[in-house]
């Protein structure tokens, strides 16, 4: 643990946020700095290997997990807006190496100094508000690998709690499964679609107008639902209401046309 | 059984489609998820009460060849006899011969999803004898000539309309104009006719939730005491159980019945947990005059120490499938064999081969709840992805799939090159989009993507390229 004032922490941007996105990281880049840090976001990351890895594809997994350690172990902290990629190199990355090998000891070591952002924010930084402004009713889903892997509940209600005309409405099964699953969205793509809608029916009856979430993965296949249905539900991943900067288009929203 | 696992994506199709199967399944969510929460949280120990039984499993596993031995010479002790079956095959021999020796025309079962893996009935049935489903959701799918949708509720699948039609049908001696529109009703007549069948059978054959070492005693627990007259009336009661179903002592057996009925119904205990240890004795007023153990392997020996040996601390209380998301969609039977769910991901391909039921652990989001609510804390969706590596490493999975992750992985480790290709995407997607912000339509494997649901278009260049224009520090 550095002695510093400021803590310098990596910005692991993940491979959604950095292609479909990237106000998430800019979002996440502001709330880090909020919270006393300094950011930065090293330029070898590409993704940290779940694709691979859950797959079944060890090798490729550990090949990819080795370029994030070297990358991402000279910080304090890496820090991802997203359960699912932070639960991968935190819980999964020691799992990749055998014993005795000397890239295990670093992926422990990385590992522990691993968080996703909200609950980075809460528990290490002690933030209680981000000082942000949101007028609306939202709604909250629990993305599955952030809250069974990583135990992250209440730290994101607690934040959006603190936002300034924000109401909160909790949604009805918020931690069953959004039916995303990476790759299962697309080899079982009508199993998916069944689960998903089943969960956009319930966010529909919150009332809520914005539906937010911490990871990428689940709010674009929560997004692409409600659009293909018409839904005027608009989804935001909970960092961008944090951060206050939630007034550009939400995901999968039309370029124009502020919040319906 | 015939496995039909290879056609997983069909059946789930089938089973999204089938209306009524939908509305029956409505039930697996209303009434078993919200029984088990309250239950777990009216027991303070709880928690700590699912680590002292995965403990106790564990332990078990380790020293499995000693406790089978002691529970053999126990129940030798007792008058009782131990068989064992290293396959179906070899379980399903010994039982028939018994049967046969015995004359017997008629057996009485108990639910034993044992007898499932092995398929017991066709075999019984195709020796000249007639085996009778006594648990009412076996009845009722014996009735309809099915196999379990669920390891402890085989016919949740139905609605009681059908299941009222399939009365009709089959009970065509009893008044045509009876009522028979609520649960309780079919309930009163399903008895009625078994009350004969129990009466009738020479051999009673029952599962066994545990087997205890220091004593030699089989335990069944169920709510509808059909079990009980199974086994105590016949000439013989035959006991089928799985090699793991051994506990040390009857005070381990507490540890586990504590959880067993709690996560898989709510209750704080099943209506009935019955002790069976050998045959009548002198003086004893009722009971079989034999009793026999049939001790199945069929694989599971083989997974002891290996990444699926916890799987064998399964003691079958259906709360993985009952918390599943994709179980709760598609019901048990689109799995394509005897055990559904998450359990069934883990187990089947052990079974029956990696290689006819590789959708299983892949169809699986792996959203962990699953592990979150078994009593025996059995890791569920790391042993999902060990069976998607085994696939991985013995090439199983579509070629598409391993040359498109082969190229994505490539790419991946080469940072310069990946962030011209998320480049490239970046500019593609943001045209297909156009203005509005998602995509209806893509090609290739992100079709499936699309066939549900919109891409949502990324919102402007990639945040790396933003991050590098605006000088953001980068190490």
């Amino acid at each position: 643990m550095t002695t510093s004032p400021r803590p310098r922490v990596a910005l692991f941007v993940t491979c959604l946020v950095d292609l479909f996105r990237p106000t998430v990281g800019f979002a996440a880049v502001k709330l880090i700095e909020d919270a006393g840090c300094e950011v930065v976001v090293p330029a070898a990351q590409t993704c940290c290997g779940q694709p691979a890895f859950n797959s079944g594809d060890r090798k490729d997994a550990a090949e990819l997990a080795k370029k994030v350690i070297t990358a991402f172990e000279g910080y304090d902290f890496l820090v991802a807006p997203s359960g699912s990629c932070a639960g991968m190199i935190h819980a999964h990355y020691p799992s990749l190496f055998a014993e005795g090998d000397p890239w295990k000891a670093r992926a422990e070591a990385l590992a522990a100094k691993s968080h996703e952002l909200v609950s980075f924010l809460t528990d290490v930084r002690g933030v209680t508000t981000t000082g942000a402004r949101f007028v609306g009713s939202v709604t909250y889903h629990d993305s599955c690998s952030g809250l069974r892997e990583l135990g992250i509940r209440a730290q994101p209600r607690k934040l959006l709690g603190a936002v300034e005309g924000l109401t909160l409405t909790e949604l009805a099964d918020a931690d069953v499964c959004c039916g995303f699953g990476g790759a299962f969205a697309v080899k079982y793509s009508d199993l998916s679609g069944a689960i998903v809608d089943k969960k956009t029916e319930k966010v529909a009856a919150t009332g809520a107008k914005t539906l937010l979430a911490g990871d990428l993965g689940c709010l674009m296949n929560l997004a692409g639902r409600l659009a293909r249905k018409g839904s005027t539900i608009e989804v935001r991943h909970v960092a961008e209401v944090l951060a206050g900067m939630a007034d550009g288009p939400a995901i999968a929203g039309a370029k124009t046309g502020g919040r319906g | 059984m015939k496995v039909t696992s290879p056609a997983f994506k069909a059946n789930a199709r089938e089973a999204l489609a089938d209306k009524t199967l939908q509305k029956a399944l409505g039930n697996v969510e209303s009434g078993f998820i919200t029984k088990r929460a309250a239950a777990a949280a009216a027991l303070p120990e709880f928690e700590a009460l699912r680590d002292a039984a995965r403990d106790l499993k564990t332990h078990v596993l380790r020293h499995l060849d000693l406790y089978l031995e002691a529970y053999e010479a126990k129940v030798v002790a007792s008058g009782g006899q131990v068989h064992w079956a290293a396959t179906a095959e070899d379980a399903r021999r010994i039982v028939a011969g018994i049967c046969k020796r015995l004359g017997a025309k008629t057996v009485t079962k108990g639910k034993s999803m044992i007898t499932e893996e092995i398929a017991l009935n066709d075999h019984l049935e195709a020796e000249g004898i007639r085996p009778v489903e006594t648990d009412l959701g076996e009845y009722i799918i014996q009735l309809r000539g099915e196999h379990p949708s669920h390891i402890i509720a085989p016919a949740v699948h139905l609605t009681k309309e059908q299941v009222a039609g399939d009365f009709r049908r089959v009970h065509s001696h009893l008044e045509p104009g009876r009522d028979l529109s609520e649960p309780v009703t079919l309930l009163t007549e399903a008895r009625t006719v078994l009350r004969e069948e129990f009466l009738l059978a020479d051999v009673g054959i029952t599962g066994a939730n545990f087997l205890v070492a220091e004593t030699g005693t089989s335990i069944i627990v169920t709510n509808e005491g059909n079990g009980d007259l199974t086994q105590t009336l016949p000439k013989a009661h035959i006991v089928l159980a799985s090699i793991e179903k051994i506990v040390p002592t009857l005070e381990d057996v507490d540890t586990l019945l504590r959880v067993l009925a709690r996560s898989a119904t709510g209750q704080e205990m099943s209506v009935y947990t019955t002790f069976s240890t050998g045959p009548r004795r002198d003086g004893d007023p009722d009971g079989p005059g034999e009793y026999h153990v049939v001790l199945l392997d069929n694989g599971r020996s083989k997974m002891l120490g290996t990444e699926f040996e916890e799987m064998l601390r399964c003691i079958r209380c259906g709360a993985c499938m009952n918390h599943c998301p994709v179980y709760q969609q598609i019901g048990g039977h689109a799995y394509g064999w005897v055990y559904p769910g998450p359990m069934g991901a883990v187990l089947t391909p052990t079974l029956v081969g990696v290689d006819q039921a590789g959708h299983l652990p892949n169809a699986s989001t792996f959203c962990g709840r699953c592990e979150s609510v078994c009593p025996m804390r059995i890791p569920l969706p790391e042993m999902m992805r060990a069976w998607r590596t085994r696939e991985w490493e013995r090439a199983l999975n579509p070629a598409a799939l391993r040359s498109g992750l082969g190229a994505w992985a490539f790419v991946a480790a080469r940072p310069g090159l990946y962030r011209l290709a998320t480049r490239l995407a970046s500019l593609a997607l943001r045209v297909m989009g156009g203005g509005k912000g998602r995509i209806g339509r893509l090609p290739l494997f992100a079709a499936g993507w699309t066939a549900n649901r919109d891409m949502p278009a990324p919102e402007g260049a990639t945040f790396m390229d933003q991050w590098k224009a605006r000088g953001g520090r980068t190490g």
